[in-house]
């Protein structure tokens, strides 16, 4: 199949693991994070933040504050008035609270002086008088009590978000269904945890134009929530995307202090940065929500699932933030793996007096994914199957529509799972746990073994790996870039303008931004790739709103796919025009000029050509300056009901994985001793930066299922728990596993030169392969995340006296869904459009 | 106002002299008044190992550190790692193998690892982890760092070691 980019000709670029174009500024403590920007008389920000979880604001004095010797000025909520947000329909923010504070974190005042620690002291002067409201503290409290309101809107009391979707006729599938299961999940939030903490800096120059530099990873949103909060014309604001220090999604919507900052420089007329503290990176989290689930499925005996209905309950915090896409992400994947005839999903996320949730690294389908794949193993334990036959026999097929719509292009995925069984040496490993150990004398020793409930079938008694070893598989897939963009236009949602030189120099130009994953690479490694030349040559200008045009920033894993395929259009126009000069000044036909290693020639008479720089030259005699653009739309999705909007992507990559773990029964103790990993990433543009982001994505998913959590008090204040990296879990060298990294290339046409996504999906299989390994292991069923020493001990007692061991959330609120949009699925002739609604009313 | 300090001391092979307010610590001083920019930080608490230099020779946190601590002693930044425009050794493979995602832990990486491959020229896997324990890195998975000190560190020793293919186009 031919994948854009790709002319047949063999590759010097892509598919190498070159540098990146930055790395020797990252050795070398060059790279210019936002908060290494120091500006002569830059002026220092200190936001006074909330203590209160939900409070009117009384009163706030700053009148001592403002007699500090060195304070240049104090603003308060008065002077944003506002709102903004990064959803069209949650512009639920204010920069600073007006009358009211959500959570204990919610920004109130903030100060700018000569000096850090001046701005402190004055900070701490400000008085605020709070009137104490009751607190919404979790799932359970935000469905059931309406007043008081956090916010004034959304869909009823304290629910941001209601939806109920169904395709297909789920009864109907579950009455076909030879086994039905229901189970109820619970995935606890975690944060983004970056190593550099939110910075920014703010410059209103002598041409009244404002100038932000903010490690943030999307400036292009960032611009439009500083047009519409100061009302100044988007024309006088410059956003400038400093190389962010780790984003994982926790940098991607506009926040309070880019938007203080910027105020703050207006009215004073000096540089002014704000750098938060780690404490403060927690307040501003927008990390993983947690999500309550119940699942019910039913499936054929050979585990051909005929019928799914998944609940979802998130706690969204205390703003709106993505959490209406979230809401949905937390149901569009489920349909991309494996068979799903028949698919019913109802959501909710409430709002609660606690920092506000958003995206993180795989945006609202981890959890779901962490549920959906616990349940698959208990079903295959059920109906006696291996948990790699019932998802290797059951996929989804390349080319195909799921029953919610989405287009699956190519699908990797049973190569994935052939990769790792192998590898992991899976079936001299796994066998079902039953009940109790029992003891056996194995000469002088005793040894427990636990009997095999497929002896029978597999001819053997005894479990493959000793009492307390176990291994567990999942598997999982990503978008590579949502369909819609979040503002709905028709407009690209990337674009690349390339600037040839007469030297033969080359700069591109693209409103993406680099946040560690290598986005500023990937456009050098193609343009490289198609102009014949080295990436090195290459000048790469990204994520400045004033020079670059419009990339919507790196979320969503659409980067490599968007830029990519825009860097390919742009490039290949400046080739054709070289092309041209070339073959008119070499005598030969245009078809037999070719690039490579910085020359253009005849491809029937290689030593016949030029050097690229007078290929340019030739192109700029006859043509004029050489800049060409390229830009990427993603194609139409064939989903067209209300809601749709969310899970279509140009591509899905694939991921599966195999965990192998210790738990210690006395501790609860779990121990994870490596991963394998199979990952479908269509085409490496380069295979060290691809297994970088497969390894970054199996520790992260690591860290959740085993530590990361964001805990609160358990009172009605709401206060975090952990507000410090000492305190919040996250794993050093001496707990991260050893990792088998393998990369299956299954190109989609859609991707440039068959690239996929790499830096969200290889996370989503982790938590669940350790889960089902823990059961393996010691035969009992944590069915939370994370798994906790005293989860594993818990259940291990249940165990031990008779009852279900397992450890997780016994039963959901009851909620009043609405009547859910019926969409006919493909199967059943459907058109993607919902059916018209019966009025009960009428 | 606080009268200011001042201290003498070597910044990367270099006598420096700096003043600055006497309760700053040596990351505030080295950032903000001596303008390297190249010592990150992350906590500011002694959590996350993103601040580590060295002084004579040893790692430590400079967050942790008084300014005022400095003086007479050698200080390392990740500025005077290179020499000469030559990227030392654990630069070149912290570069070749993406060790440095966001690089923002990696100047803290560069100098503990530097300090380990200095005490121990041929440190095992463990030993690697071990010494690295105390730096954070939310982007790598720790795996291709491990990798650029074992080949960095063959190389420091004059042996020639390629850098393994599935380490840089995963198994097979
Ligand atoms: S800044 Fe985190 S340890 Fe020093
Ligand atoms: S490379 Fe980003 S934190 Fe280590």
């Amino acid at each position: 199949m031919k994948q854009n980019g790709n002319n047949g000709k063999p590759l010097n670029v892509v598919g190498k693991p070159f540098r990146k174009v930055d790395a020797r500024a990252k050795c070398t403590g060059q790279t210019k994070f936002a908060d290494d920007i120091f500006l002569p008389r830059m002026l220092y920000c200190k936001i006074l933040r909330s203590h209160e979880p939900h409070a009117l604001i009384k009163k706030i004095d700053v009148s001592k504050a403002l007699a500090l010797p060195g304070v240049i000025s104090i603003i308060t909520g008065k002077d944003l008035p506002i709102p903004y947000g990064i959803l069209p329909v949650s512009q639920d923010e204010h920069a600073l609270c007006i009358d009211k504070v959500r959570f204990i974190g919610d920004p109130v005042a903030a100060v700018a002086a000569i000096d850090e620690d001046g701005a402190f002291d004055a900070m701490n002067l400000i008085e605020v008088q709070y009137e104490r409201l009751q607190t919404i503290t979790s799932i359970e409290e935000g469905v059931m009590i309406d007043e008081p309101r956090i916010h004034e809107y959304g869909d009823g009391g304290n629910v941001h978000k209601k939806v109920s979707l169904e395709f297909g006729e789920v009864e109907d599938g579950f009455a076909e269904a030879d086994l039905v299961r229901e189970d109820t999940f619970f995935y606890e939030g975690n944060t983004h945890l970056p190593m550099e903490q939110h910075a920014a800096v703010a410059h209103f120059d002598s041409d009244e134009k404002l100038t932000l530099w903010s490690s943030t990873q999307t400036p292009h949103y960032v611009h439009r929530a500083l047009t519409k909060v100061l009302e100044i014309s988007a024309s006088h604001i410059r956003v400038i995307a400093t190389p962010n220090g780790g984003g994982f999604g926790g940098k991607s919507d506009p926040f309070n202090h880019e938007v203080i900052v910027s105020k703050l420089a207006m009215i004073t007329g000096r540089p002014v940065k704000c750098t938060l503290t780690r404490e403060e990176v927690f307040y501003c989290h927008r990390g993983r929500h947690p999500v309550l689930m119940h699942i019910k499925t039913g499936v054929k005996k050979d585990g051909a699932i005929t019928a799914m209905h998944f609940k979802s309950f998130l706690d969204g915090g205390a703003y709106g933030s993505y959490g209406v896409a979230s809401t949905f992400y937390t149901g569009a994947l489920q349909t991309v793996t494996y068979e799903v005839p028949r698919y019913k999903f109802d959501g909710i996320r409430v709002f609660t007096n606690k920092p506000p949730c958003g995206p993180k690294r795989g945006h609202g389908t981890p959890q779901p994914r962490f549920g959906l794949e616990v349940q698959l193993d208990k079903i295959a334990e059920a109906l006696s199957l291996d948990p790699v036959e019932i998802r290797r026999n059951h996929l989804v097929k390349p080319n195909s529509v799921t029953a919610n719509y989405l287009r699956i292009g190519s699908m990797g995925l049973g190569a994935c799972i052939d990769k790792v069984v192998e590898r992991a040496d899976w079936k001299n490993k796994f066998s079902w746990p039953v009940t109790e150990p029992r003891a056996v004398a194995s000469g002088s020793e005793t040894q427990l073994e636990w009997q095999d409930p497929l002896a029978t079938a597999r001819g053997s008694v005894t479990r493959k790996l000793p009492y307390g070893k176990g291994i567990g598989i999942a598997c999982s897939s990503y978008i590579c870039g949502a369909g819609l963009p979040i503002y709905w236009n028709n407009m690209p949602q990337s674009a690349v303008q390339l600037r040839l030189d007469r030297q033969g120099g080359v700069c591109v130009m693209c409103g993406s931004t680099d946040i560690g994953q290598g986005s500023d690479s990937i456009l050098a490694y193609i343009v490289a790739e198609i102009l014949g030349i080295d990436p090195f040559d290459i000048r790469v200008v990204t994520a400045d709103t004033d020079l670059t045009p419009v990339d919507l920033g790196s979320y969503s894993s659409r980067v490599t796919l968007m830029t990519g395929n825009a860097a390919i259009q742009a490039a290949e126009r400046a080739r054709e025009l070289l092309t041209i000069a070339v073959a008119e000044k070499l005598k030969v036909p245009i078809e037999n000029i070719s690039f490579a290693e910085r020359r253009a020639f005849d491809v029937e008479n290689p030593e016949v050509g030029v050097s690229f720089a007078e290929a340019v030259v030739l192109a700029e005699s006859k043509f004029g300056t050489i800049g060409t653009v390229g830009s990427y739309t993603p194609p139409r999705s064939p989903g067209k009901y209300k809601g749709a909007g969310v899970g279509p992507s140009p591509a899905y990559s694939y991921s599966a994985a195999i965990a192998e773990v210790g738990v210690d029964a006395d501790t609860g103790m779990v121990t994870v001793e490596r991963i394998w990993i199979a990952h479908d990433v269509g085409k490496s543009i380069n295979p060290v930066l691809v297994m970088g982001q497969v390894e970054g994505s199996v520790y992260m998913g690591l860290g959740e299922i085993l530590m990361e959590e964001m805990s609160y008090r358990a009172n009605r204040n709401v206060v975090h728990k952990i507000p410090s990296m000492l305190e919040y879990k996250s794993p050093t060298t001496m707990e991260m596993c050893d990792v088998k990294t393998f990369l299956i290339e299954d190109p989609d046409p859609n991707g440039p030169f068959g690239a996929k996504e790499v830096g969200q999906g290889p996370l989503l299989p982790v938590p669940p392969a350790v889960a089902n390994a823990v059961y393996n292991a010691v035969g009992v069923r944590v069915d939370e995340v994370p798994i906790t020493p005293e989860k594993v001990l818990k259940a291990l007692r249940e165990k031990s006296k008779g009852r279900d061991g397992r450890f997780g959330p016994e039963s959901i609120p009851s909620v009043d869904w609405p009547e859910p949009l019926r969409v006919l699925t493909p199967d059943e002739g459907g058109d993607g459009r919902e059916m018209p609604r019966v009025s009960v009313h009428s | 106002m606080n009268q200011k300090s001042h201290i003498s001391f070597t910044l990367n092979g270099e006598t420096a002299e700096v003043a600055f307010a006497p309760h700053k610590t040596l990351l505030e001083v080295l950032r903000e008044d001596l303008a390297l920019t190249g010592t990150k930080h992350g906590c500011e608490l002694g959590e996350c190992g993103t601040c580590t230099i060295l002084v004579d020779g040893r790692s430590i946190l400079s967050c942790l550190m008084l300014g005022l601590d400095a003086e007479g002693r050698r200080v390392t930044t990740i500025e005077g790692m290179a020499e000469g425009g030559r990227l030392h050794p654990l630069q070149d493979t912290f570069a070749d193998l993406g060790a440095a995602q966001c690089g923002y832990c990696s100047p803290g990486f560069l100098l503990a690892a530097k300090e380990l491959i200095d005490k121990l020229p041929n440190p095992s896997r463990d030993e690697i982890k071990e010494a690295l324990s105390g730096n954070l890195c939310r982007c790598t998975g720790y795996i291709k760092i491990y990798e650029a000190v074992e080949l960095a560190a063959a190389r420091v020793r004059g042996e020639a070691m390629e850098l393994p293919r599935e380490s840089l186009y995963g198994c097979e």
